[in-house]
């Protein structure tokens, strides 16, 4: 046998037939569905009169319209929902989960949260698994070594009934961290600073796994912030090995194998390694100890710099698209060619979202904000990835440290990543944001997102501009 | 399931532009809409609309006998790379809702073709010259005829030929969508492979104790 990458390996095992033009159909053994993606899908089954064919493998919850505060006192959200758009989103999701028995993390209970969160919490996300979800960012469960896809909403409705899908390979490409990092360099700059070297489509038709001792290093929330901004490289697939840490995280999980299965469990999951010698289209290696604090000062991810570089000057630049687009993304952002980031006056701050909103990221941000003040004139806000993450986070008491900063305290959900929810910015407002996209209006209409890591975000908030952590120390 | 498609003659809506996106096609704001039926009335709404929602005056769906209430017009004759952008599937749905089941281009974007396909519109990619000519003839009100068995598209007193993969061809003519063709073809496949995973990693198969 030739020697074989994890994602090969877990290609091969998934196909259920090959198929013409070098596609397979692939088995899919977990489906994630969230309102806003799945109510076509859900129309789909009903017009055809279709069942799901394995309702178990399926996990609903509402975490992209839901917002983030409670009318009441003790947090319920059910049933205080403002907004009719997405009251009714939920209510349909609800009635879809019910009449097609899929199981379902109720809003208000103790596992509701945002899909990318969730799954990995549960134990629904396991290694060797294929998993999908109407989410883009389905890349973050490959940190558990799944092979995790974002898929469209036909694709959905035929997971549900044939819980299979056809798919075409990608490449391959491995990119290997090495070195030492500081302290306050987490996996967020790395990511970013990744998507800066190669572009936004610089890992398209790829799937990326991540190797060498940093990633071995990492926590479980870290790697799963590597995959989740995969996609913001183009890449559809994130991957690391599963390893001690992995079964670490997962043994005890509600839905992760119990007993026997769990002996029989870890021995396939140490299988899952890349071969020696097994050959990628692709390889990068990248040296974390060159990596500063990163801030995206533009309209697309991979137009990020570390925080005290100068902004590029568009005027350098040759005719040609770049150069269209930093003109446009200066403009955009208010910015001007050669200043740097740190400085630059904020009006708000987001610590959360699927990228960012696990309880390491918030025990970050917390070291930061401990002791010290949210800026005047700073709105800050600290909404946890998951209703268990939050529970995490009070136990610990991380809310009393954000809340004696000045920062609010939210119920778990998208919030401020995406402008579906009554979280959002107001055109010209500018936000330190935690979250993966800092497209044109992503926050809202208008609105200026800066990416960054939660210790940045909160530095930011408390500095009243965008700062070094470094210089602030944590 | 979708509406067969065999034959299919009527007029074809002139689109002479490069890059149609998916947000041109279907803008982000709707898509909280959860609906997948009646979304023709927002297809290509900017372009159709001004701010004030009245029909922009001159443009091709806004005109005889190319309005969606005319129901003539089957063709969408566009420019290069026709559907990039955003995966929105709302793209394909809000074409479809206008009528639509052929569209020809010089390229389309991948996820687009990959949508059409799993909705019934038949995406057909042809050279720029060919593209040129038909064009015109759409523009002209010239009546296109498509023959989907025979692979073959005519206008006027001419005939082009077009590619299409013999499979899709198939779910196409028999109104079957991804998931029926899958059902169709492959239901054992799938039967046996989960009794070979069930053996092997029978934890996936577990119920919750
Ligand atoms: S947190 Fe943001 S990126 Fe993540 S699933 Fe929600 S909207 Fe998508």
């Amino acid at each position: 046998m030739t020697a074989q990458t994890l994602y090969q390996k877990l290609w091969a095992a998934h196909v259920v037939a090959d198929l013409p033009g070098g596609e397979a159909l692939l088995y899919i053994d977990r489906h994630i569905v969230h309102e806003v993606s799945s109510p076509q899908a859900f129309v789909s089954m009903r017009e055809s009169g279709r069942k799901l064919r394995r309702p178990e493998t399926h996990l609903g919850v509402a975490d992209h319209a839901v917002p983030t505060r409670s009318p009441r006192a003790d947090g319920v959200r059910h049933g205080t929902i403002e907004d009719a758009q997405a009251a009714a989103q939920i209510a349909e999701l609800e009635a879809n989960v019910r009449d097609f028995a899929v199981p379902y993390a109720e809003l208000d209970g103790p596992e509701q949260g945002i899909v990318h969160v969730i799954g990995p919490e549960s134990g629904f996300t396991l290694p060797g698994t294929t998993i999908v979800c109407g989410d883009s960012h389905t890349t973050t469960h490959g940190a558990f070594g799944a092979l995790a896809f974002g898929i469209g909403a036909s694709e959905q409705g035929t997971v549900m009934a044939a819980q299979a899908l056809r798919q075409k390979p990608a490449k391959t490409m491995r990119i290997a961290l090495e070195g030492q990092r500081h302290p306050l360099v987490f996996a967020k700059d790395i990511a970013l600073a990744i998507i800066a070297r190669i572009g936004a489509d610089g890992a398209a038709g790829h799937a990326v796994e991540f190797t060498g001792e940093v990633v071995r290093a990492m926590s479980m929330a870290e790697r799963m912030t590597l995959c989740n901004m995969m996609i913001e490289a183009g890449s559809r697939v994130g991957l690391v090995a599963p390893d001690a840490v992995t079964f670490a995280y997962l043994e005890g999980r509600r839905l992760a194998p119990k007993g026997e299965n769990w002996t029989k469990a870890v021995a396939y999951w140490q299988t899952l390694a890349s071969d020696e010698g097994a050959a990628y289209d692709r390889e990068l290696v990248i040296d974390v100890a060159e990596i500063a604090p990163q801030v995206s000062w533009g309209t697309t991810p991979d137009q990020t710099l570390p925080v005290d570089a100068p902004l590029p000057d568009p005027a350098a630049l040759p005719d040609g698209p770049a150069k269209r687009q930093a003109e446009k993304a200066l403009a955009y952002m208010g910015l001007a060619a050669g200043q740097t980031m740190a400085s630059v006056p904020i009006t708000h701050a987001f610590i959360g979202s699927c990228t960012n909103g696990r309880i390491e990221d918030l025990r970050a941000a917390a070291g930061v904000a401990y002791g010290r003040k949210v800026a005047a004139g700073v709105k800050a806000i600290v909404v946890p990835g998951s209703a268990a993450t939050r529970a995490a986070a009070e136990a610990e008491g991380l809310d009393k440290i954000f809340r004696e900063a000045g920062f609010e305290w939210r119920l778990a959900g998208c919030s401020m990543c995406v402008a579906m929810n009554d979280d959002r910015l107001a055109v010209g407002e500018r936000c330190a944001s935690t979250s993966n996209r800092n497209f044109e209006g992503r926050q809202g209409p208008g609105g200026r997102t800066h990416l960054m890591s939660p210790a940045m975000a909160a530095a930011a908030a408390i500095c009243g501009h965008i700062a070094d952590v470094r210089s602030l120390g944590a | 399931m979708t509406q067969p498609l065999t034959t299919l003659s009527g007029h074809a809506i002139a689109m002479p532009e490069e890059n149609i996106d998916t947000d041109i096609i279907f803008p982000a704001r709707f898509l909280l809409i959860t609906a997948k039926a009646g979304l023709g009335r927002y297809a290509f709404h900017d372009r159709r609309f001004d701010a004030s929602g009245a029909p922009v005056e001159g443009y091709v769906l806004n005109r005889a006998p190319f309005r969606p209430e005319d129901e003539a017009a089957p063709f969408i004759v566009a420019g290069a790379n026709f559907g990039s952008g955003s995966s929105r599937e709302q793209a394909v749905w809000a074409i479809a809702g206008l009528g639509v089941r052929c569209i020809i281009a010089t390229g389309f974007g991948e996820i687009f073709h990959a949508n059409c396909q799993r909705n019934g519109i038949l995406p057909i990619t042809l050279p720029a010259d060919v593209v040129a000519g038909l064009m015109e003839a759409a523009e002209g009100q010239q009546r296109f005829a498509l023959d989907l068995d025979a692979q073959s598209l005519t206008v006027g007193n001419q005939t082009f030929t077009f590619d299409i993969a013999e499979e899709r061809k198939l779910s196409l003519m028999n109104g079957w969508d991804e998931t029926g063709l899958l059902l169709h073809q492959y239901a054992d496949a799938i039967t046996a492979f989960e009794t070979r995973q069930q053996a092997m990693c029978p934890w996936l198969y577990a119920k919750e104790d």
